[in-house]
């Protein structure tokens, strides 16, 4: 049993688990941090980002003007952004049977991995990770699509040329690896091998395995998944949560027992509480508004916005803002709220029981009909006649590169009176900000992240007790930034095995048993007998028949009579096979019922004689000798075979067979 | 010997009341609590004494299933946990949790309020029963307790409707409740795995029809209200709040649109629009066309469908109205129906199945005087129209099903005897499988043949599927040889030496040793040397070893040759064996030494 990572992000996980013949694809997470070395796609032309000078290396001797920029002292790549895919050469990925989802967020690599590559195999995901996973998709596409670029930038990648660029340019890796954005045509595909499952749906594959999905807490139908066989358990878990937000509860319990648990998804963020960020969140935004300024909120589509609108659904007209306008601007902003609200059945049993009033059960249904949240497919049409200031403006992508935050920065940043508001983890900030220095709008950092944290998960593994843990490298120890911080990384005995991009762990398995069955008729025909107390044994000699991995005994067939009517047979060399093999014996022969026996059956003189580790029988009439020992019975009989069977039967009769 | 029992308390040879006990491995389960719409006394609800006849039936069942929303699935739910008392969970899915106690609510309020019976579940009852409901998602697989688990299929009847699989062990039964098997305007068509179950429980409402194809149905069904309506007449179309009204809501309301027209359609409880609501935060459930077009149009959105106030009934002019409940047998549908039922111009379309007893079935049954309360008596003018419009399977339906989960037995329920009758036979004659159809109160036993569940050593499976070969070859078939551990409640086949080794048994070798007299001028080591050299030719696929000590060894068969000093020539070939070869090989062999001698 295997395990090839193919992505060393600890949040946007992929792996491949080799089990019981199958290949499983767990996850496929798309590192989009690497368009943070690209420069911002406005919408709307920015004579800023226009007017950027070009790079020309010091010397003058290597010149990209026409590839890099220059912003504030920092070069940026001038081309469509580029997203680091999961590795592609580690395994053959045609070979690939399934693909279990665990969320929305760690699939945004499916394109890449389905289309292609020779893949012929399913996904397999819940129905809300699909739906919402398909608006990020689709919102992702058409932030690429609606800014095309003339070419895209090359050279830079080139080795001898990367190496003499400036960092962080310089220390980016496997940048021949990274590609642009998927199509349309190829999301639709990828999702169109998407098979729909339910919390703890049991799956089967091929008949060797079983999948399910549980509830992991995080985002609407986000899973963890179990894969076992009658005897091996393998639990994964990807971005679980135990806060209560949105999503139906994380279920612990069914993760009991695995052999081995794949540990992902913890929160980027171990430092960060979410309730206390939401808080900052809240003062930092009526701050800014009652100041006059504008508030922007870089967001994903889905996802905690709901859990931010419900937030200050409350807040706002408690601290007396209540006229303050949201505005949600995505191109999947309106189908991202209505399919919140047609997801009861995965959602936390308060916001379940609002649908049996009948009501909706998020807010911002009654935000939305109050005109107090409005949303937009993007900045051009409506919203630009309808727009008021100061508001509250959401919208994507959270790495400023591209979508309609581009042209909010470009818009709001020079005034100190704005702030930008970060809650989505996944991105430095610093970094995201780069290509708009200098700023003038306030930034505030209030990271969300309602994944488990260490001392979440130390908790859970001890009420779980997984014999072995595996997790990406960087939870094995503090992080980079805070070395002395012990409690932010997993100590385990046994030590979690680490992994990291690239990496192919062997999974301390040992398979012993496999499950079976009796038909009726031969579990009828079989005759146990009691060893010891409690403990029966029953030889069976049966027909094996193996079909899609399931196994069954058959009686075996009646030995066919061999027709009478040949010849003397010659000898032939051929094994008999249709003979049943005898069992191995077991047990003692006692001297004085074996005698008892013999006399029983005719034998009358019998001479015994003492051994060393037993007796001997002379069977004087017959002229047969017999040693009788604890562990062996050895019958010495020349030329009498209808005595000799007699006389194996007499033992036999003491001896059990197994 | 297993067996799986059933016994219908109600909707056995018979439509109304459903309620199914099930008896599988050791577990109780009663499938669908429902009462009957054609009686107003104790027969309105299944005889619950027959579980026991003193108090609660909390200890005789495992859990209850409640199988969609309808009142004849649903409606004795209260009386049932409350009345009679029963504290263990209910089964249902979210859209069925969610509506069910609004339709028991109105039930109880018909019957108490307007009727004035007393001795009726109460409101509190039903929100006390409705908090023991657990409820169930689509192919989730529902652990009730160790043994049994649940499991529910999309059934297609009305919003939230799920068939059901109850399995224990590998035992399992599956329960249609209602379902349909083509999709209509808003609901998907039903649809379950090949499961194969040991017993399929399948309604059976449409046992004998083979509908004729939707598309003419809802055509026919246009031309009658646009023809009524035209002619200034009015038409009545008795529903229950949630299900077919949806349907033909969208129906209409597309007309309408279409031709322009201008008479209005009424729809007559206050449920409407609430009943919407839950089309939309449930629009899951949904077909896939609603599903996919939800967020740019809501399809539960009507314009020309408005709510319905008892005074326009009076109204003149053509009107079309949906009135609640849809067999007439009580409520604003009978009442509108008492004011229209005198005039010819009007029309009364009966979208669904009228149990027998209710005003819908008298009508449908071409009843022109109608006995009311109080001895009054109703002519029946109007036109009554029969448009089978309610989500059933048909036969062709019922027979897709049995093709798609391929049960080993059948049994047909909520259905009329003689209908079913015929079904029972056909589906005998084609699938060769038996079918029951027990009257209320019967019980059928049907005897299951499990297999037995064994772990089997990995090591032994892998070397019988090794020396097997990759395909099992039905001439020469291979027998295993193991042993079957037997240890609390575990099962184990492992080798026979594995066994010797995990029970602490040592082996007991069990030889026999025979004398060969042979005529030999050779040495002793000669003499061995040629049996070695024969025997290696002659038995080419077995493993012969010489041994430097002076014996040979043909697998586990021992020679050695002796001879005495007085005699040279006689060589005394001594050959041992052990119990495990077989004695015919062992004849074999000393055969050919005989030959060898010639």
């Amino acid at each position: 049993m295997k395990l090839y990572c193919l992505s060393g992000h600890p949040t946007l996980p992929c792996n491949v688990l080799k089990f019981k013949s199958t290949t499983i694809m767990l996850d496929c997470g798309l590192d989009t941090t690497a368009a943070l070395y690209f420069l911002p796609l406005p919408l709307v032309h920015s004579p800023r980002l226009s007017k950027l000078p070009g790079w020309v290396s010091k010397d003058g001797a290597i010149n990209l003007e026409k590839e890099l920029k220059e912003c504030s002292g920092r070069v940026f790549v001038d081309s469509q952004p580029e997203f680091c895919l999961p590795e592609k050469e580690l395994l053959d990925l045609s070979t690939i049977d399934v693909i279990l989802i665990s969320n929305y967020h760690c699939m945004m690599a499916l394109p890449y991995i389905t289309e292609h590559t020779g893949f012929t195999g399913a996904v397999y995901a819940t129905e809300p990770t699909l739906q919402i996973g398909r608006l990020l998709m689709e919102e992702l596409v058409t932030f690429m699509e609606r800014v095309p670029k003339a070419q895209a930038a090359t050279c830079w990648k080139n080795k001898e040329i990367q190496r003499l660029l400036p960092g962080p340019l310089k220390d980016a890796v496997d940048v021949w690896s990274w590609r642009k954005c998927y199509s349309v045509q190829e999301v639709n595909s990828a999702l169109s091998k998407v098979q729909l499952v339910g919390y703890s749906q049991k799956v089967e594959l091929f008949g060797a395995v079983q999948v399910t999905p549980l509830s992991s807490g995080y985002s609407l139908g986000s899973s963890n998944w179990i894969i076992q066989s009658h005897y091996e358990k393998v639990s994964y878990v990807s971005g679980s949560s135990l806060l209560t937000t949105h999503p139906q509860p994380m279920e612990q319990s069914s993760l009991k027992n695995s052999d081995v648990l794949i540990l992902t998804g913890l929160t980027q963020i171990p430092t960060a509480n979410p309730d206390g960020m939401l808080g900052e969140f809240c003062s930092n935004l009526a701050m800014t508004i009652r100041a006059g300024g504008n508030v922007l909120v870089p967001c994903y589509s889905s996802g905690v916005i709901y859990d931010l609108l419900e937030c200050l659904y409350q807040f706002m007209d408690s601290a007396n803002l209540g006229s303050t306008p949201f505005y949600f601007i995505s191109p999947v902003a309106n189908s991202s709220l209505e399919f919140s609200q047609i997801f009861a059945e995965w959602l936390c049993q308060n916001k379940q029981s609002k649908v049996y009033l009948p009501e909706p059960p998020f807010p911002h249904a009654e935000l939305i009909q109050t005109n107090k949240l409005k949303h937009y497919p993007s900045i051009h049409g409506d919203f630009s006649s309808e727009f008021r200031q100061p508001c509250v403006v959401f919208t994507g992508h959270p790495s400023l590169r591209f979508g309609d935050v581009v042209h909010f920065m470009e818009l709001w940043g020079k005034s100190s009176l704005n702030t930008i508001i970060f809650t989505e983890p996944d991105f430095s900030y610093l970094d995201a900000l780069a290509p708009y220095q200098p700023l003038a709008m306030k930034c505030v950092y209030c990271p969300i992240d309602t994944r488990l944290n260490f001392h979440q998960v130390s908790k859970l593994l001890k009420d779980i007790q997984p014999l072995h843990v595996v997790c990406p490298e960087p939870y094995t120890q503090p992080p980079p930034a805070q070395p002395h911080r012990s409690d932010l990384m997993l100590e385990l005995q046994p030590p979690p095995m680490a992994y990291r991009r690239c990496s192919v762990l062997g999974l301390p398995f040992r398979r012993r048993y496999e499950r079976i069955h009796l038909l009726p008729e031969l579990a009828r025909s079989l005759v146990p007998s009691e060893i010891k107390a409690g403990v029966s044994v029953a030889t069976v000699s049966a027909v094996l028949q193996s079909k899609d991995n399931k196994h069954v005994l058959q009686p075996a067939p009646k030995p066919t009579p061999v027709p009478p009517s040949k010849k003397r047979k010659r000898v032939t060399e051929e094994p008999p096979e249709s003979l049943n093999p005898k069992p191995l014996l077991s047990g003692a022969v006692p001297l004085e019922p074996f005698l008892a026996m013999l006399h029983k059956n005719g034998i009358t003189e019998v001479k015994v004689e003492e051994t060393a580790d037993g007796h001997i029988l002379h069977l004087q009439t017959e002229d047969v000798l017999i040693q009788l020992e604890e562990d062996a019975t050895h019958i010495i009989c020349d030329n009498n075979e209808p005595l000799r069977t007699a006389l194996r039967d007499l033992v036999l009769r003491f001896l059990q067979k197994l | 010997m297993p067996e799986i029992r059933v016994t219908p308390l109600g909707a056995g040879q018979d439509v109304g009341r459903s309620c199914i006990l099930v008896s599988i491995g050791g577990k109780n389960i009663m499938l669908d609590c429902g009462m009957h719409m054609g009686y107003n006394d104790d027969r309105r609800f299944p005889d619950f004494s027959y579980i026991t006849q003193n108090g609660r039936l909390t200890e005789f069942l495992d859990c209850v299933i409640i199988s969609h929303f309808h009142l004849d699935h649903c409606g004795a739910l209260p009386y049932m946990s409350e009345m009679v008392g029963y504290d263990g969970p209910i089964y249902m899915t979210h859209p069925t949790k969610a509506i069910c106690p609004i339709l028991l609510e109105d039930f109880r309020k018909i019957t108490v309020d307007k009727k004035g019976e007393t001795n009726f579940f109460t409101s509190q009852m039903i929100k006390d029963c409705m908090k023991k409901v657990v409820p169930l998602n689509l192919h989730q697989t529902v652990q009730v307790d160790e043994e049994l688990e649940i499991k529910a299929y999309y059934a297609g009847h009305v919003l939230g409707a799920a068939m059901v699989q109850i399995k224990v062990g590998s035992e399992s039964v599956v329960y249609t409740g209602d379902y349909n098997m083509t999709p209509d305007r808003h609901l998907g068509a039903a649809w379950i795995d090949k499961c194969r179950p040991d017993l399929l429980i399948s309604e059976s409402t449409y046992a004998t029809t083979i509908r004729d194809s939707k598309r003419c149905r809802e055509r026919d069904f246009l031309k009658k209200v646009h023809e009524t309506v035209e002619r200034g007449g009015k038409v009545l179309i008795p529903v229950f709040a949630l299900g077919r009204a949806q349907e033909l809501c969208i129906l209409l309301e597309t007309f309408w649109e279409r031709m322009n027209l201008k008479a209005p359609i009424y729809f007559s409880t206050g449920l409407t629009e609430k009943a919407n609501h839950y089309y939309k935060l449930f629009i899951t459930w949904t077909n896939q066309k609603i599903r996919k077009t939800f967020v740019q149009r809501n399809m539960f959105e009507f314009k020309h469908i408005k709510a319905f106030d008892r005074s326009y009934a009076d109204n003149p002019g053509p009107m079309v109205v949906f009135a609640t409940p849809g067999m007439l047998h009580a409520g604003q549908s009978l009442l509108i129906f008492k004011k229209w039922a005198g005039n010819e111009k009007n029309m009364v379309i009966m979208p669904g199945y009228c149990v027998q007893g209710t005003v819908g079935h008298k009508i449908l049954n071409g009843q022109k005087k109608l006995e009311m309360e109080g001895r009054a008596t109703l002519d029946v003018k109007l036109q009554v129209e029969y448009m089978s419009f309610s989500a059933h399977a048909d036969a062709k339906g019922i027979m897709q099903l049995i093709r798609m989960a391929e049960p080993r037995n059948m049994l047909l329920v909520h259905g009329e005897a003689k209908k079913m009758e015929f079904l029972k036979d056909k589906i005998e004659q084609e699938f060769s499988i038996s079918c029951y159809m027990p009257a209320n109160g019967e019980t059928t036993s049907i005897v299951t043949n499990p297999s037995v569940p064994v772990d089997i050593s990995l090591n032994l499976l892998k070397r019988e599927m090794a020396l097997g070969g990759p395909l099992p070859d039905a001439k020469r078939p291979r027998t295993m040889h193991g042993t079957l551990i037997m240890k609390d409640d575990s099962l184990r086949l492992v080798s026979p030496e594995q066994a010797l080794k995990e029970l602490g048994l040592s082996e007991h070798q069990l030889r026999f040793t025979c004398r060969v007299l042979l005529h030999d001028p050779h040495s002793d080591t000669d003499t061995l040397g040629r049996i070695y050299t024969h025997l290696k030719s002659v038995l080419k696929s077995y493993s012969i070893q010489h041994v430097s000590d002076g014996t040979v060894i043909v697998e586990s068969i021992v020679i050695k040759v002796t001879s005495s000093a007085e005699e040279p020539n006689l060589k005394v070939i001594l050959l041992s064996w052990s119990y495990q070869i077989a004695d015919s090989t062992d004849t074999k062999k000393k055969k050919k030494k005989s030959s060898f001698d010639l």
